[in-house]
């Protein structure tokens, strides 16, 4: 089962004495040809779960960096289908997500897409704008059908909240301070208080992100968090560098990896 | 005509519409807003403390008056309820008196929202002010050029506006870049939505707000006329001033029409006629309908109008659609403009673009509003002072 693997790669790396490690890409970006390629350069860079994001016009939970490449992306006429179509292709030990809007996902058939999406290889699913309320109804059946509809944790997180993502799937998403996605100088102190919280709710590894930069970050959020996600610092190396995205991606990554 | 349902239910739906599709940082700031304003709400002092303020410092009750030249050039009854003379000229101080008076309540010291045309800025400028609160106002570069009388109005009441370059740099992105400052500040920040739109509870809190213009307008009306109008016609953006009007007549034999912004014509993909498209979606917090491609993204609005440039529309209006209660119709640019024009010579009113195009709907269907013995009562929702630069403009500039 695809779910499985998510805890199997969260499995492995606990047993290497080390957090996961999550890059994120925008699926179009620099070029929709080039997504094979990078999840290929990722997973040679030692990622142990994949975040592939499809780019939304409205990406109202990034910062500038990760709205900048989704809207290249959906400049070069980049859609849903060609997406998955392109996923579907790609052979991978690597567990691979979705990230990306639930306007999307709801256009589509909230069960279309959540099918189409495990028939092109697809474990699980991050919906930033799809909390817990709207999203519970469909936890159970998406997880049998090999789906694991990732739960979001954050700072402002309340007690019953935490209780209830306990029934989640996956891993939970959490977010290392309120606000969008981008890159930070340093990891938020609140953060070990917040993966220690969740840990008395639930017995799902915790997953960091937003605003991890750096091999030194990586390595502070991993002492404490099961995985750690890096989307926008990789994806600004990845601007700095288009012509030459996958080694660059692998290089990013390795440096990531041989921190944890 | 079948009954309006109490709406929404608990979990902020619209029949199927509403809810609150937002980033999980920002739903126990939701659940705490909701609690707020529900206690707002049966207490009594923070209501009058409201109504006076409404009283006093907008100058409500704002006139209902047969427009007697109109009247008599169509061949029937039209009134119109003056949203324009309210203080900062538009109904949107209906609201942000009521969600900024709610944030004093609520401790929050930083005042953060979106504008289009500016007048919801503005008006939550205005607010601010007058409680001592900072205010923060996301607004499009492109609208930011189109109505740059009402930058410098929000900067003169001491708000500062954060010019946004994104997608299509107008409302819609706006909207985008305040729910991620909220998503940041969320913790000593508070929101204020000028529209029926986002998440719940703002459709309904805001709805509640601008009801005192439907409250107002059927109590006057009655009074003039011993009855009630057989149309009520007000323009559609977001949907607050027609949410604001039409609410309180629900249960009335009235005929409720919404008119969108056709822009420079439906079938040319350049309008913001969301309703008549009626594809529902999801943006900024709440189901919908949603102008969007195939894909599900958002598709660019355009109207002469920057209060009706936005693609999306509230949830209520979405349900009176569905369940048919209320009708949408749309007006084109050209239309609009010529409205504005025969507002200004008829009744020496120089409407809001956006309030143009309910003026232009009636217009054009003279004829059969006329042969059904139709008395009109268009809620004017703004004055047009904002967009007469814009116009000159678009007109060519002075002879």
């Amino acid at each position: 089962m695809a779910t499985a693997s998510i805890q199997e790669a969260f499995d492995r790396s606990r047993a290497q004495g080390r957090a996961a490690l999550i890059p994120y890409i925008t699926a179009g970006y620099p070029k929709l040809d080039q997504l094979e390629p990078l999840v290929h350069a990722l997973e040679d860079g030692g990622a142990d779960l994949i975040e592939i994001g499809i780019p939304f016009s409205d990406p109202l939970a990034d910062g500038p960096i990760l709205q900048k490449a989704a809207s290249q992306a959906l400049g070069q006429g980049v859609k849903v289908q060609q997406v998955l179509d392109t996923v579907a292709h790609i052979q991978t030990a690597v567990p691979l997500l979705f990230l990306t809007y639930i306007n999307l996902v709801y256009r589509r058939g909230i069960e279309e897409f959540i099918r189409d999406s495990h028939k092109a290889g697809i474990c699980g699913l991050i919906i930033p704008d799809w909390p817990w309320n709207e999203s519970a109804k469909y936890q159970d059946a998406a997880y049998q059908q090999g789906m694991a509809l990732i739960p979001f944790a954050a700072p402002t997180s309340t007690d019953q909240h935490l209780d209830d993502i306990a029934k989640g799937h996956g891993f939970i998403y959490t977010v290392s301070v309120t606000g969008v996605t981008g890159v930070r100088s340093s990891v938020d102190a609140g953060v070990e208080p917040l993966v220690k919280r969740i840990r008395q709710h639930t017995t799902l590894p915790i997953a960091v992100g937003f605003g991890i930069s750096t091999p030194e970050q990586a390595k502070q959020t991993g002492l404490v968090a099961d995985g750690v996600i890096v989307g926008s610092a990789l994806v600004r190396a990845l601007m700095d560098q288009p012509d030459q995205a996958p080694e660059v991606a692998e290089r990013f990554v390795r440096a990531l990896r041989n921190a944890l | 005509m079948e009954r309006v349902r109490a709406v929404p239910n608990t979990e902020g739906r619209f029949g199927p519409f509403g809810g609150q599709y937002v980033p999980e940082t920002l739903m126990p700031a939701l659940d705490e807003l909701t609690a707020a304003y529900r206690q707002a709400k049966a207490d009594t002092s923070f209501q009058r403390e409201w109504r006076d303020l409404l009283k006093d410092y907008v100058g409500r009750p704002t006139p209902l008056r047969q427009a007697y030249r109109i009247s008599k050039q169509l061949g029937f009854p039209v009134y119109l309820k003056r949203e324009d003379l309210n203080h900062t000229g538009a109904h949107k101080i209906n609201n942000t008196m009521g969600q900024v008076l709610l944030a004093s309540r609520m401790g929050k010291t930083r005042i953060i929202a979106e504008t289009g045309a500016g007048q919801h800025g503005v008006a939550t400028a205005t607010a601010a002010a007058l409680f001592g609160l900072k205010a923060e106002v996301y607004m499009g570069a492109e609208d930011v050029k189109r109505q740059a009388l009402n930058v410098y109005r929000m900067r003169l009441l001491g708000a500062e506006v954060h010019t946004v370059h994104s997608g299509t740099c107008t409302l819609k992105d706006a909207t985008n870049e305040a729910i991620r400052d909220w998503v940041t500040n969320v913790r000593n920040t508070f929101y204020v939505i000028g529209s029926v739109v986002g998440p719940h509870p703002y459709p309904m809190m805001v709805r509640d707000f601008q009801s005192i213009i439907g409250r107002e307008a059927r109590r006057q009306f009655r009074g003039l006329t011993g009855g009630y109008p057989t149309h009520i016609v007000a323009p559609v953006g977001g949907g607050s001033n027609s949410m604001g009007i039409f609410y309180p007549f629900r249960q009335d034999p009235v005929a409720l029409i919404g008119v969108e912004a056709a822009g420079e014509g439906i079938e040319t993909g350049h309008h913001a006629a969301t309703i008549t498209k009626a594809e529902p979606g999801i943006l900024h917090g709440s189901l919908s309908y949603l102008l969007q491609d195939e894909d599900g993204q958002v598709q660019p609005a355009h109207s002469i109008s920057a209060g009706l440039d936005y693609p999306g529309v509230g949830p209520e209006h979405a349900y009176l659609h569905h369940i048919g209660r209320a009708q949408y119709v749309s007006i084109t640019d050209a239309e609009a403009l010529e409205a504005f024009h025969r507002l200004a010579e008829w009744e020496g009113i120089i409407p809001a673009l956006e309030s143009a195009h309910a003026v232009a709907w009636v217009i054009k269907n003279r004829d059969s509003l006329r042969e059904q013995q139709a008395q009109v009562l268009i809620n004017l929702s703004g004055r047009g002072d904002k967009d007469v630069d814009a116009v000159l403009d678009y007109e060519g500039g002075l002879e």
